[in-house]
């Protein structure tokens, strides 16, 4: 419960988010998603929800951030917006 | 002029939420890429899910697990002083069920590609409709 | 159709921050989702449970069929990824090898049911490097994750963690062999049949409890009734009930996990990965 932490770490969720939507290379929009869901987890951490931000670490940074890279693997790497 | 910035620390993380809500739901209504709508979609799964951790924070509160439980003599536990659980038992639920269903989304879309060899809206509408 | 996405969006979020002024203030302890339920868990779940870590208690026990229909979900969403994707049917095409003492990398076109063996390595259709460094570096590192993943899931009364996390971390393990070596090396020690099955098998530990409960005379998932067979009192045997659910979850989760993996970075056809 620190919030200037709390403060500094959710702009940076923005800006992940924003970038994981905007940058034209699916590639890159999943590791930014990666890194979206990394943020996430320490915003948890901080706010005392240690399972939960325990749960995002191993899922959302890890095994989906696999999913994406491979499903981007399967398909393209182009998109138009 | 405190209580300006007292109210912006209280706020602050319920206007980023909604924003981080509305990015999620811009990109599911205009992106015509199937992976970023997907990628939409759990970036507003996620925000719900930061709504909700965030209504069991307590300040002064320590994390849901109980101090010195088993260190011999018991003693009261006061709700005070720890973190509400509940939301977290709610959300840690699903996160693991935002995983599955992102599993079944990709698996649309690669089927989706394999059909049509592309993943962009406007070009699947015009091969359907052209072939 | 951008426009007015965006002015959707806009109007909708407008709409969300003039109910901000309404919220209570961010980690106010008297605020009225800190009030009702939650004081009870936090208060009696030591006595009760004799579980220090309350969302594990609360997850598990109290919430119990949340926590088993949330397992079926997600058996069920790994069940929609093998039914969307798996193309069944023998591998037929071509297929590379690699010449280990040489080096030498040569294609055989038309290879059904034959395999070269001995000195020959099949590798991927995608240009890959003999990695040795990866190769070994995860070999190495993959029975301490597992370990690790062990742990998580029995030390989940007592610190974070629990069936879900360390079910998720298993699943990785098995996910970096296969990323690191092939997919049909993971396969190998972990079959799609195996993969299935233990997906099931997961759910049924879950089910199988509660339906135990039910038997031995008291309400379905009400783990107090395990005291007679497992020789208990009955709030060690809420305890050990917990133990045995989670053990269960953590199964099911991580064979959901490979399962939709091999799907997805195979797009159905379990030869190469990612």
């Amino acid at each position: 419960m620190i919030w200037e932490l709390d403060m500094a770490i959710l702009t940076l969720v923005l800006f992940c988010a924003v970038g994981a939507i905007t940058v034209k290379d699916l590639l890159g929009a999943a590791i930014l998603f990666g890194a979206y869901s990394f943020m996430m987890c320490l915003l948890w951490a901080i706010m005392g929800a240690v399972d939960v931000a325990f749960t995002e670490a191993s899922v959302g940074a890890g095994v989906s951030t696999v999913f994406f890279v491979a499903a981007v693997f399967r398909t393209t790497r182009r998109t138009k917006d | 002029m405190s209580g300006i910035v007292a109210t912006i620390i209280a706020k602050y993380n319920y206007w980023i939420y909604i924003c981080l809500m509305m990015i999620g739901l811009y990109a599911m209504i205009t992106k015509r890429n199937l992976i970023k709508k997907i990628v939409g979609m759990n970036i507003f799964q996620t925000a719900i899910i930061l709504f909700y951790v965030s209504i069991g924070a307590k300040r002064g509160g320590t994390i849901p697990i109980i101090e010195h439980a088993h260190g011999g003599q018991s003693h009261a536990v006061e709700a005070v002083h720890y973190i509400n659980p509940l939301p977290h038992v709610l959300m840690l639920t699903a996160i693991v069920v935002a995983v599955a269903t992102l599993g079944v989304a990709l698996a649309l879309a690669i089927r989706i590609y394999n059909r049509y060899r592309t993943l962009e809206e406007d070009e699947i509408l015009s091969r359907i409709r052209g072939s | 159709m951008k426009k007015l996405g965006l002015l959707l969006v806009i109007l909708s979020g407008a709409l969300l921050l003039y109910a901000t002024v309404d919220f209570p203030l961010w980690g106010d302890p008297s605020s009225p989702a800190s009030l009702h339920v939650s004081p009870r868990y936090i208060e009696k779940t030591m006595e009760e449970t004799s579980v220090p870590n309350i969302v594990t208690a609360v997850l598990a026990d109290y919430r119990g069929f949340d926590t088993m229909f949330e397992t079926t979900v997600i058996f069920g969403a790994g069940v929609v990824c093998f039914l969307l994707l798996r193309v069944l049917g023998g591998e037929e095409g071509d297929h590379y090898y690699r010449h280990l003492p040489t080096g030498v990398t040569i294609h055989v076109k038309g290879a059904k049911g034959k395999s070269l063996s001995g000195e020959f390595e099949r590798i991927d259709m995608l240009w890959t490097p003999y990695d040795l460094v990866i190769k070994t570096a995860c070999r190495i590192m993959i029975p301490f994750i597992q370990i690790y993943a062990l742990y998580v899931i029995a030390h989940g009364h007592h610190s974070p963690g629990g069936g879900f996390q360390g079910g998720v971390i298993l699943g990785a393990s098995v996910i970096l062999l296969a990323i690191s070596q092939n997919l049909r090396t993971a396969l190998r020690r972990i079959g799609e049949k195996t993969v299935g099955i233990l997906c099931a098998i997961g759910v049924f530990i879950y089910a199988g409890t509660g339906a135990l409960c039910l038997a031995l005379g008291r309400n379905f998932l009400d783990y107090a009734a395990l005291a007679s067979v497992l020789g208990t009192d009955p709030v060690t045997a809420r305890s050990h009930g917990i133990l045995i659910v989670e053990t269960g979850v953590g199964i099911a989760v991580m064979a959901t996990m490979i399962w939709i993996y091999n799907n997805v970075s195979s797009a159905g056809r379990y030869d190469e990965g990612l």
